[in-house]
């Protein structure tokens, strides 16, 4: 496959890896208790206080810092509902806690996209598949190139164009996400078998719709487009915000994506393994950290997807010396940087050709040619190209031994 | 309450809901969720304390000898357990419950020894069919031993309080006198109402004049001849719970008898349960049944699922059960395969089970 020629690891040192990550996460859920409540908490005094500080000062928002400082409020406790709170909250990080408000299962965030359905395509499709072309909707939305491994297709031309929209519109990209449009275009299901997915997604917009761009507005009076401004500028700092940090996460040169055979027998180490090389860190500081629901700690949030995430950073110590001791890449580095390189593999995923070789951590190693040939007799569809064909025209080229 | 309660605030607090925001501020203040706030503390006996709460608003009210569930917040983990509650059902506003510290009782010795005035736990409505009747019957006798005093030192209130005029047997069965939380109480009853005979005994020390020792037929006869044409709650240990079910069958009067079992049944290995496994489908995980309740299996499995009484009573670890069959140790029945909502805590698998947990 792909990846094992420059980080192989035999079964027993996969076996071994689990084990040492499995440690760390039974001496974390043994130690969880005030300390994590407390924090949770904290969180979500602050993101309520900002969302009521802001609201409160776009009534004023006649006043230009008075709009200024709202839209600044807002966004924030829109980012921290979604980053630090919904989304750790929903992947039951606090469930340990018995606390029905805090509660994975039933958790709702400030977000377009109902709960239930970030559950099942994050919590489930995403931290299980993470990086596997053609299961994992994550790798591009389904309306992205984000991997050489995905055969170019001549409206590719516009991967920035679909990417720029898709940050603007995050919110919504991500509410359509577990209703997989793409494969309704494609043919491979009907509208009506997402008819029930369909409808909570229409309720859920419209709650979020209401709330922002009709009711907050009517009851500032003469000030109503101008809060009306000020929640659509919150929601699209946060829409900004989310898809910068969320696609820092799997997506800058040197994560790797995998074919589901490579994914199939897979043990706990390897999972292990493939969560490792397929996310990225962003280094920064506690800020950072917050603001980016500690995705910023993407490979940890991976290792343990349920362990409260302010757990990460002092986790990140020691997932980094393990990563030093089996000669695993650690991808890390500071936020423009790995934003810089997520931007310059769409632009460059927009067009044919080779992939970039060399560089820092792992590249596609030498499949190009057998991606390119892959690539010309591929089928529409990615899972299928994921399948037999790739890995066998790999397996001569590079002459490589699968073993994940 | 009604203005938080009101549609249009509902929508502008979504999706978190008026209570996300004042819920962190004035708990009290709750539109939904229930609660309840600690107002007295007293340690009546050594190894008990006892509780005078203040529930929210929009809490409704109890029969005498219901229980309550009250979650308790320790070291960020709300626990919740069963509490019959103690008072009579006319104290307006006000409920109390006497919790004894247990050796392993996590909430029950954080509670004896750091309740104080002013916290707030959560509160459910009250439950449970441990009740008297609408219509009190003539002649009523209330037994209990040990904690198993609160829910009948509830219904003795009630009765006192709204006047009753038939005769009360309350019989009591402590260790010592000054394990008795409520010694005083009963002593200010019996003083004050002429139809209420109360009756305390020791099972280890002894007094002249005095009964002793466990539940016998001497002790019904000494206390309550007529015993055979009242009616008779019971609420205990298993010891006195089990010799009054035999000696009311023997009577031929069981169904005078109503009975509150605190302490969990003892689950008879059914020999179907160690067979199959149990699959957990929202944690991905699967165990091979040993034959204990799904409650124990799902822990050993490293599951947390939310649980309250582990007898049975309560509910909170109800959840939903998607394909399978289970045996109800507490009702002895042995469900359909159809998806549907079981108690965990008090149920075994009979074959493979799957859980949505």
């Amino acid at each position: 496959m792909g990846t094992t020629e420059t980080f192989p690891l035999t079964s027993e040192q996969s076996e071994a890896l689990g084990r040492e990550l499995d440690a760390i996460r039974r001496r974390v859920l043994a130690d969880l208790g005030e300390r994590d409540a407390d924090y949770i908490r904290a969180v979500i005094r602050a993101q309520r206080g900002f969302e009521v500080a802001g609201r409160g000062l776009l009534f004023f928002s006649f006043i230009p810092p008075a709009w200024l400082g709202g839209v600044t409020a807002l966004s924030l406790s829109k980012i921290l509902d979604n980053m630090e709170i919904g989304h750790n909250v929903m992947h039951g990080q606090y469930d340990w806690m018995k606390d029905p408000a805090l509660n994975g299962r039933n958790f709702e965030w400030d977000n377009a996209c109902p709960g239930e359905h970030w559950r099942h395509s994050h919590n489930y499709i995403h931290h299980t598949y993470t990086n596997v072309l053609g299961k994992d909707r994550d790798v591009g939305y389904g309306m992205l190139r984000m991997s050489d491994r995905q055969p170019w297709r001549l409206h590719w031309l516009g991967n920035p164009l679909y990417a720029a929209l898709l940050a603007i519109f995050f919110q919504y990209g991500v509410a359509v996400h577990d209703l997989e449009l793409d494969r309704m275009l494609a043919g491979e299901m009907t509208l009506g078998e997402k008819r029930r997915e369909l409808s909570a997604v229409w309720q859920k917009v419209r709650q979020q719709t209401i709330k922002d761009y009709l009711l907050f507005p009517l009851l500032a009076g003469p000030s109503a487009p101008l809060v009306l401004a000020g929640n659509a500028t919150a929601n699209l700092a946060r829409n900004l915000w989310a898809f910068t940090t969320i696609f820092c996460g799997h997506f800058p040169e040197g994560t790797v994506q995998f074919t589901e055979q490579e994914t199939a027998q897979e043990t706990r180490g390897e999972w292990y393994y493939r969560q490792l090389l397929g996310s990225a860190n962003l280094s920064g500081g506690e800020l950072l950290d917050v603001l980016s629901g500690n995705l910023s700690h993407q490979i940890e949030h991976h290792l343990f997807p349920d362990l409260p995430s302010h757990r990460y950073a002092e986790i990140a110590v020691d997932v980094r010396e393990i990563c030093r001791r089996y000669g695993l890449p650690y991808n890390i580095g500071p936020l423009g940087r790995q934003f810089g390189s997520v931007v310059g593999k769409i632009a460059r995923l927009a067009l044919p050709g080779r992939p970039r070789r060399g560089g820092r951590a792992l590249q596609h190693p030498p499949e190009d040619l057998a991606h390119d040939l892959v690539a010309a007799a591929a089928d529409r569809t990615q899972a299928r190209v994921a399948g037999g064909a790739l890995d066998r025209v790999l397996a001569h080229v590079a002459g490589a031994a699968v073993d994940l | 309450l009604n203005v938080l309660r009101s549609r249009l605030l509902g929508a502008l607090a979504a999706p978190h809901g008026v209570e996300g925001y004042f819920g962190l501020v004035r708990p009290m203040w709750s539109p939904r969720d229930r609660r309840a706030q600690l107002i007295a503390v007293r340690r009546l006996s050594a190894d008990s304390v006892t509780m005078t709460l203040r529930p929210t608003q929009h809490w409704s009210g109890f029969r005498a000898g219901q229980f309550i569930r009250l979650t308790v917040e320790i070291a960020g983990v709300c626990e919740t357990r069963c509490y019959s509650l103690a008072c009579a059902e006319q104290t307006e506003g006000e409920i109390e419950i006497t919790v004894r510290a247990h050796m392993a009782g996590r909430v029950s010795r954080y509670l004896y020894r750091h309740a104080r005035a002013g916290m707030v736990f959560g509160l459910s409505d009250a439950e449970g069919g441990f009740v008297l009747p609408r219509v009190r019957p003539e002649r009523l006798l209330l037994i209990s031993s040990g904690s198993g005093i609160t829910p009948v030192m509830s219904m003795l209130r009630t009765l006192c309080a709204e006047g009753h005029p038939g005769a009360v047997t309350f019989l009591h069965y402590a260790r010592a006198p000054e394990a008795v939380a409520y010694r005083a109480q009963l002593a200010a009853i019996a003083a004050r109402h002429r139809r209420v005979r109360i009756v305390l005994v020791y099972t280890r020390q002894a007094s002249a004049g005095q009964l002793a020792g466990h539940i016998s037929r001497a002790h019904l006869r000494s206390v309550e001849p007529a015993h055979r044409h009242a009616h008779t709650y019971v609420c205990g240990s298993p010891g006195l719970i089990d010799w009054v079910r035999a000696a009311w069958a023997e009577d031929g009067i069981e169904q005078r008898l109503y009975v509150e079992s605190f302490l969990p049944p003892v689950l008879a290995g059914c020999a179907s349960g160690a067979e199959g496994s149990v699959g957990f489908t929202r944690s991905g995980a699967r165990v091979r049944s040993d034959g204990r309740s799904l409650l124990d299996q799902a822990e050993q499995a490293g599951l947390r699922p939310r649980f309250g009484c582990r007898m049975g009573i309560c509910r909170t670890c109800t959840c939903s059960k998607t394909a399978g069959s289970v045996h109800n140790v507490l009702s002895g029945e042995t469900s359909s395969t159809d998806e549907e909502d079981i108690q965990i805590c008090v149920s075994v698998p009979v074959g493979d089970v799957e859980l949505a947990l």
